[in-house]
């Protein structure tokens, strides 16, 4: 891939609750295409970070792009809503807890916002629900609620949910971190998929295996900062930062103790 | 019947006015609502059918009856369909905010139709109640259940026989909504 | 706005709040007795008290209550009872919160935990010392808030026997409506003084409920 101008665009952001600063001035430039995964200890900022994406956590200063659009544009209420609603279409997100409709069906969660917002009608959406459940092998539980699921079957629905609106971005956060370890791999299965067919993604993630092995590039971010940034070889072999050391000891001792 | 279709559809929209309205509108509602629920339905009834004729609204006593049983109890169902909206998961907001939706789209699809699948029990209590508390328009001259065993009663002297046929008539009534809400509770479990 | 005629005429809202407040005190003792009684029977061993039980809440909710003092005050000298309408007010409204009251206090003696019992009874306490000693003061404890929103309800529900002609603050402001045709007045008057009393009653409540909390 020939170097271009970054797809999302991430230019000193920074967040702060009251005193507390989160987001410390930072950066992060990803390319179309390309797979960036966020790690870090709980409080680092991480999951802020990523909300801050699709505006959900508004920053208190920096700009978010995503190619020439600003997502975070200052503008009139009215007008902001109508922005940030075109916006949101662009970026699809997966939630730790799935946060799908359980008054709807899995074809009602996949068909309602491509028939609201981009106006298909029935047969066209319900071809579309009925294409996305096969790329995430759940065909059959189309008429199925989602209290009638497993997590990992949830957390696929989500996921087809979010493809559904043919997001050019995929936020991640934590999608795997509410399963039971057995419901795990689905999960990881689907989302490896997709980064074979070149989505963007970003992932929020305590899956080192899974980092290592699906993305192009992995952030280290420890309060507030991204403390280490490279590829996956270096920052899980040979990081060179000694907080990144201590987590990812850390880390690997908790998992196996 | 028709007070209970606007006790319903009003507690909705008072309920989403008082949690997301803007303030000019939002207060005087919550005041109006504070209003109702301090004082008894019987002094509101009065208020509505003398007072809507003092600034010159000469209504009917059977709208003014509707109007105020309606009122009453869509300021009751208000607070129930308002805790169920706090109560619905946050997550089920941002979720849908993310797909693109707006707020008054997410409001209407998803939070709504969940809270009011969890207000169904206490409203189906609230509706039984407005049908007992329907015997107050008699006394502003509707010539409902309790009023037409009255004119009766004048003409036979007999209060006690046809009081007790009145309250027996809205014991049946009230046996089949409670069936009719036991119904269907037991169906919108199912679809949870 | 009338300010003049408010003035003039509040020593009567005055006097015909007096009346209500002697109507809910009297009601709720009432009503509270008619709960105990009718809890007790709900739970009793006996099905014929059970029965009894489910039948007074059965009916008395299942129709109005306006119909019930109808029923007590215009039909009750058909039958031999006669009562003046005050008197009247306070039965059949006390009649009526009792069947509330009734499920109120059943629901909070049922969802005591039934481990509560079992432990009573291990330690070697008969049926009546567990309840006595062990159910019945937690019941207790759950069961005032419930009865704060019934003593509630019965306030306002003191409003219908304006209906059978006691001169309490409902039937005043239907008067003054009648003969000033000020409503909007009147029922600010007597709006603000039900809720005078509905606030003061429930800050009493409140207060009962703290106490019994931190014991």
């Amino acid at each position: 891939m020939t170097d271009q101008s970054p797809f999302v665009d991430i230019r000193h952001a920074q967040k702060s609750f009251g005193t507390l600063e989160v987001l410390k001035d930072i950066s992060l430039q990803v390319q179309q295409g390309e797979i960036v995964a966020i790690i870090g200890p709980s409080g680092s900022g991480k999951s802020t970070l990523l909300r801050a994406i699709n505006d959900l956590d508004p920053l208190t200063g920096g700009e978010v792009w995503l190619e020439d659009m600003q997502v975070n544009k200052a503008l009139p209420h009215r007008q902001y809503e109508a922005h940030i609603n075109k916006v949101r279409q662009q970026i699809g997100m997966v939630f730790q807890h799935f946060n799908l409709f359980p008054h709807l069906t899995v074809r009602g969660n996949i068909t309602l916002a491509p028939r609201m917002l981009k106006g298909l009608s029935a047969e066209e959406a319900d071809k579309l629900a009925e294409e996305q459940l096969a790329h995430v092998g759940l065909s059959d539980r189309i008429d199925y609620y989602p209290s009638q699921l497993s997590g990992g079957q949830k957390q696929r629905v989500a996921i087809a949910r979010a493809l559904a609106m043919q997001p050019k971005v995929m936020l991640f956060d934590e999608a795997t971190s509410a399963l039971d370890p057995e419901l795990v791999e689905e999960v990881n299965l689907v989302m490896k998929r997709l980064a074979e067919a070149h989505m963007t993604m970003i992932i929020v993630t305590h899956e080192m295996g899974f980092a290592e092995s699906v993305c192009d590039r992995v952030l280290f971010m420890d309060e507030g900062v991204v403390v280490e940034e490279g590829p996956p070889s270096v920052i899980f072999h040979n990081p060179q930062n000694e907080r990144t050391r201590n987590f990812l000891r850390k880390h690997l001792a908790d998992n196996n103790g | 019947m028709a007070s209970a279709l606007l006790s319903f559809f009003g507690g909705i929209l008072f309920a989403v006015i008082a949690l997301h309205g803007p303030w000019f509108i939002r207060l005087p509602v919550r005041f109006f609502a504070w209003l109702f629920m301090g004082t008894p339905l019987l002094l509101q009834l009065f208020l509505i059918y003398f007072g809507l004729v003092q600034i010159g609204i000469d209504l009917p006593a059977f709208v003014a009856g509707v109007i105020g049983l309606g009122l009453h109890f869509a300021v009751y169902n208000s607070e129930l369909i308002q805790t169920a909206i706090i109560a619905v998961d946050k997550g089920q907001m941002e979720a849908a905010r993310t797909l693109g939706l707006s707020r008054g789209q997410a409001l209407r699809k998803i939070v709504i139709p969940q809270a009011v699948r969890d207000v169904i029990p206490p409203i189906g209590n609230n509706m039984i109640a407005l049908l007992k508390d329907s015997a107050l328009v008699s006394v502003i001259g509707v010539s409902e259940l309790t009023l037409t065993a009255q004119l009766a009663i004048g003409r036979t002297y007999r209060p006690f026989e046809f009081y007790v046929v009145a309250a027996v008539c809205y014991y049946i009534i009230n046996l089949g909504l409670e069936a009719v809400l036991r119904r269907i509770e037991r169906r919108v479990q199912a679809a949870r | 706005m009338d300010f003049e005629l408010m003035l003039r005429i509040y020593p009567f809202f005055l006097e015909a709040a007096w009346v209500t407040i002697q109507l809910s005190i009297l009601t709720t003792i009432l009503g509270l007795i008619c709960g105990t009684l009718g809890a007790a029977a709900r739970l009793s061993r006996f099905a014929t008290l059970r029965f009894t039980g489910a039948a007074y809440v059965s009916i008395i909710r299942g129709t109005p209550a306006l119909i019930q003092l109808f029923i007590l005050y215009f039909g009750g000298p058909q039958v031999g009872i006669q009562l003046d309408a005050f008197e009247a007010g306070v039965i059949g409204l006390g009649v009526n919160i009792g069947a509330y009251m009734t499920e109120t206090m059943r629901g909070a003696i049922i969802s005591v935990d039934k481990g509560q019992r079992e432990a009573a009874r291990t330690l070697g306490m008969s049926q009546f010392q567990a309840f006595r000693r062990v159910i019945l003061p937690q019941a207790l404890r759950l069961m005032i808030r419930p009865l704060g929103v019934n003593i509630n309800a019965l306030i306002k529900g003191t409003a219908l026997v304006a209906a059978i002609s006691v001169v309490e603050l409902t039937y005043t402001a239907q008067r003054y409506i009648g003969s000033t045709y000020k409503p909007f007045e009147m029922f600010l008057l007597s709006g603000v003084l039900y809720m005078v009393i509905i606030y003061v009653t429930g800050k009493g409540i409140a207060y009962l409920d703290q106490k019994v909390r931190l014991q």
